[in-house]
């Protein structure tokens, strides 16, 4: 079953065309991130979901109904759709549980079960609800938020940017408990973000936006292994690429001869090493290579490494993710193997789409 | 003395011109209570328990009651029109909406008795001051209405609650300091309010205590009303602390600056548009035309010589008070800024209390003080401009602290640690930085006593006419042609107090 369904939809921010015909399907109960980089557009699509703003072309369908496009227009506040804001925008002039009620009928507000439940849910201790929203912490708030959200039973919760305002150690820690808040309530979540491990690792379904367009909608496995374009991999973590020539079903290049992932047209292509693709170790046996530096990050390492060609002289640039306990001091020479199939890509798009030869 | 947390010593000459601004501030408070203990608790029963007593009481209720109800409908209609609506000109509008502080009171009153002669008592008082005053609510609503972040009635929406109800649940709620703070500003206003009312013939208690100070001079009748007057604004003072309360309205999180979402007025158009225009034409249009028709019949006994002597002794008097004003203002609102200590709060509270009392209350008690204990100084300029000072110091501070935020303290430590002293640094770093708020606080005083009325004409030196007295005594004698280049005058000196309101950095409300 489908709760949401966005049919070509353009809009505009001002009077510039920012959004140029999104397609996009967020099946019941799943959890989809719209992932881009700032100004790509994300936001002006997720007021266009929630009817802070009309589309100027094509259609959003909420469970079967029509409520913009096609001669439809159904008010925000017939949408039934919860809302979080970047900062959470609880009314300053209400308590905890005055703003977690804020949606419900007037006879329901007063039901402190309701809201001591839904906090609960969050996380949140039942014994703030007569605090105000100042003397919350920021991660706090944003509990709080999405308890308001959840409270009137919303069709679809819409999140933008939730977890940006705050700093990284509560991030991961409010992220945990609102993922499984929204799980237990069964809810269908759109998040808008422009994190790609928050997109990653929140959602079931990514859609990644570029300059008004879906450039790519699958599973975080899909998008991050299978990028549709080199924007794309760029984009989703770190990637290098290296000139290659296809031959077959494999590629030479100054990796040596891998394995392709998918089909690639014959003929010179770009192709995609991630960093945790490249496995080091000390015995000869694989490409050489002699450590430049290593950047250490407690749990992992990025080394970065140059080629040594068969006559010592150092070739192309490379950095390899390897476990945090392995030391890799600057020098030690090395030798590189490449794990998996990789993909190649010819003038920036992803070598798998059909093409003749 | 005064050691703030850190236990820094605060200059001097800082903590010396803070102890005489607060000392100044609770004079006239301090004058009119002793004035009233001497009179004896017998002779204040039967002074104060008159016919006369309850029916000022009577006026003064009425007058506060309707007009602080129909500016705050008003301005808070106006602010959400200019400010959230797709009303046409919303830019022009919200100018204009302000302009009508460029029209003195009691100007605008001339104006309108001009032309309609009938207008008298608890009807004209209310019309004339609604038009003059509904700007006080305006401007700190329109402000609060511009600064709320947009997300929040979007919020409301997407939790179902139809464009007027989000207005009504998640936006008014919010701008309740901001009406507040223009309702107290308006109702201080009219409890001293002098010009308007004596014109009109509604008697209230500032209007009878000028009265009796003209018959009797300071006596102990004048006295005890004095004290009651006092007593309505400080316990409008204590009323507005109790309704803002504990509810803090902190802003919550940092908010994404957006521009709001300007609701379609559809049908409302042209009834918007309408209130728009009938007010500016009210609150503008009437003074400003009939103002010109008096300048165009002209005066024949006009003297062009008495005028220039008259705009020079006011522009000599508004310098010498706006400066004294500002460089008695900017330590103080250094010290309460910067320092805080039981002398910062002292100063912060007494220059509050002072601001919030009424031209007539301050000049009555300076009349008291000079002829029982300094008698040389009695009908000198210089108490005239003492009691501006007092009358006016809030505002230059209020421009002053604004400033003091761009100057933080980091800045002025930082010069210290590259070498400045601290008279380097004040001149070198904290000068610039607030100089623009230091003008700003000027041009607000100077404004202020250009037009001031009530305590200029108890405290003006025998012979010394200002702009608002003499255009007072032409006007009295029902000399309109006579008043009308002076009125001209005072709103020229006015002019700039809207684009000073508009333009202020900071939101809060001056008194």
């Amino acid at each position: 079953m489908t709760t949401l369904l966005v049919r070509g939809v353009r809009a505009t921010y001002g009077r510039t065309e920012v959004l140029h015909g999104i397609d996009l399907v967020v099946p019941s109960g799943s959890t989809t991130a719209i992932l881009g980089p700032s100004g790509c557009g994300k936001t002006t699509l997720l007021r266009v979901v929630t009817g802070f703003q009309p589309p100027t072309a094509g259609s959003v369908v909420l469970d079967d109904e029509t409520v913009a496009g096609d001669g439809a227009w159904t008010p925000p506040e017939r949408r039934r759709i919860g809302y979080v804001a970047q900062e959470g925008n609880l009314f300053p002039h209400l308590s905890i549980a005055a703003n977690v009620a804020f949606g419900l009928p007037r006879a329901e507000r007063k039901d402190t079960d309701r809201v001591a439940e839904l906090l609960g849910l969050l996380g949140l201790d039942p014994g703030l609800m007569g605090r105000r929203p100042d003397q919350l912490s920021g991660g706090q708030q944003q509990r709080v938020a999405i308890a308001r959200a959840l409270a009137p039973r919303p069709r679809l919760v819409v999140l933008d940017e939730p977890f940006s305002s705050l700093d990284t150690g509560l991030r991961a820690a409010t992220r945990e408990a609102v993922a499984e808040a929204l799980h237990h309530e069964g809810v269908t979540v759109v998040l808008v973000t422009h994190d790609q491990a928050e997109a990653l690792s929140f959602a079931d379904q990514v859609a990644i936006m570029h300059e008004g367009r879906l450039s790519q909608v699958g599973s975080p496995v899909q998008v991050y292994g299978a990028p549709a374009d080199r924007r794309s991999a760029e984009f989703l973590g770190e990637a290098q690429f290296v000139s290659g020539i296809v031959r077959g079903d494999r590629v030479e290049c100054a990796l040596g001869e891998l394995a392709l992932d998918g089909r690639a047209p014959e003929g010179s292509v770009d192709v995609l090493v991630r960093p945790e693709q490249l496995r080091l170790v000390k015995a000869p046996g694989g490409r050489r290579a002699e450590v430049v530096s290593t950047t250490y990050f407690g749990h992992d390492a990025l080394v970065t490494l140059d080629l040594v060609d068969s006559d010592g002289h150092p070739g192309l640039r490379l950095t390899a993710r390897v476990n945090g306990l392995e030391a890799w001091a600057a020098g030690t020479p090395v030798s590189v193997d490449v794990v998996g199939p990789v993909r190649a890509f010819v003038d920036g798009q992803a070598g798998t789409v059909p093409s003749p030869g | 003395m005064a050691r703030s947390v850190g236990g820094t010593r605060s200059p001097v000459p800082v903590v010396v011109t803070s102890l005489a601004v607060a000392v100044l501030c609770l004079l006239p408070l301090g004058v009119v209570v002793a004035a009233s203990i001497d009179v004896g608790w017998d002779a204040a029963r039967t002074l104060l328990w008159r016919p006369r007593v309850a029916e000022l009481l009577r006026n003064t209720t009425a007058l506060v009651v309707l007009t602080v109800t129909a500016t705050t409908l008003l301005g808070l209609s106006t602010a959400w029109l200019v400010e959230r609506t797709a009303l046409p000109g919303a830019r022009v509008w919200r100018v204009l909406m302000v302009c009508p502080l460029a029209v003195p009171a009691f100007v605008n009153s001339y104006a309108w008795v001009t032309v309609r002669p009938d207008l008298e008592g608890l009807r004209g008082a209310v019309l004339v001051t609604t038009l003059s005053y509904f700007p006080f609510v305006f401007l700190p609503v329109s402000a609060a209405l511009r600064s709320l972040d947009p997300t929040v009635e979007e919020t409301a929406r997407s939790l179902g609650l139809g464009p007027w109800r989000a207005f009504l649940r998640a936006v008014l709620p919010q701008l309740r300091h901001a009406t507040l703070g223009g309702m107290l500003l308006v109702s201080l206003h009219l409890l001293a309010e002098f010009g308007v009312l004596a014109m009109l013939r509604f008697p209230t208690f500032t209007t009878a205590i000028l009265e009796q100070f003209q018959v009797a001079f300071s006596d102990s009748a004048g006295s005890l009303l004095a004290l009651v007057l006092m007593g309505l604004c400080l316990g409008l003072l204590t009323a507005d602390q109790l309704l803002r309360g504990t509810s803090r309205q902190a802003r919550v999180g940092r908010g994404a600056a957006r521009r709001p979402v300007r609701a379609a007025l559809g049908r409302w158009k042209a009834p918007a548009l309408a209130l728009m225009g009938g007010l500016t034409a009210a609150a503008l249009g009437v003074p400003v035309a009939s103002l010109a028709r008096w300048l165009a019949a002209g005066d024949p006994t006009f003297d062009g010589r008495t005028w220039l002597v008259t705009v020079g002794s006011t522009i000599g008097l508004a310098l010498v008070a706006g400066l004294l004003t500002v460089v008695a203002a900017f330590p103080v609102a250094w010290l309460i800024s910067r320092r805080r200590s039981w002398l910062s709060i002292l100063t912060e509270r007494a220059t509050y209390v002072a601001s919030s009392l009424p031209g007539v209350v301050v000049a009555l008690a300076l009349v008291t003080l000079t002829i029982r204990y300094a008698r040389p100084v009695y009908q000198t300029s210089i108490v005239l401009v003492a009691a501006y000072a007092i009358l006016f110091i809030p505002r230059a501070m209020v421009s002053i602290r604004a400033s003091m935020a761009h100057a933080p303290e980091e800045l002025t430590q930082a010069a210290r640690a590259l070498g400045a002293g601290p008279v380097r640094t004040f001149a070198r770093v904290l000068l610039p930085l607030t100089l623009p708020g230091a003008l700003a606080g000027f041009a607000m005083v100077f404004i202020a006593v250009s037009t001031e009325l009530t305590a200029t004409l108890i405290l003006a030196p025998t012979g010394v006419r200002t702009l608002a007295t003499a255009f007072w005594s032409a006007s009295e004698s029902i000399d309109y042609a006579g008043a009308a280049p002076y009125a001209a005058a005072l709103i020229l000196v006015s002019t700039p107090v809207t684009y000073l309101l508009l333009h202020r950095s900071d939101e809060e409300p001056d008194l």
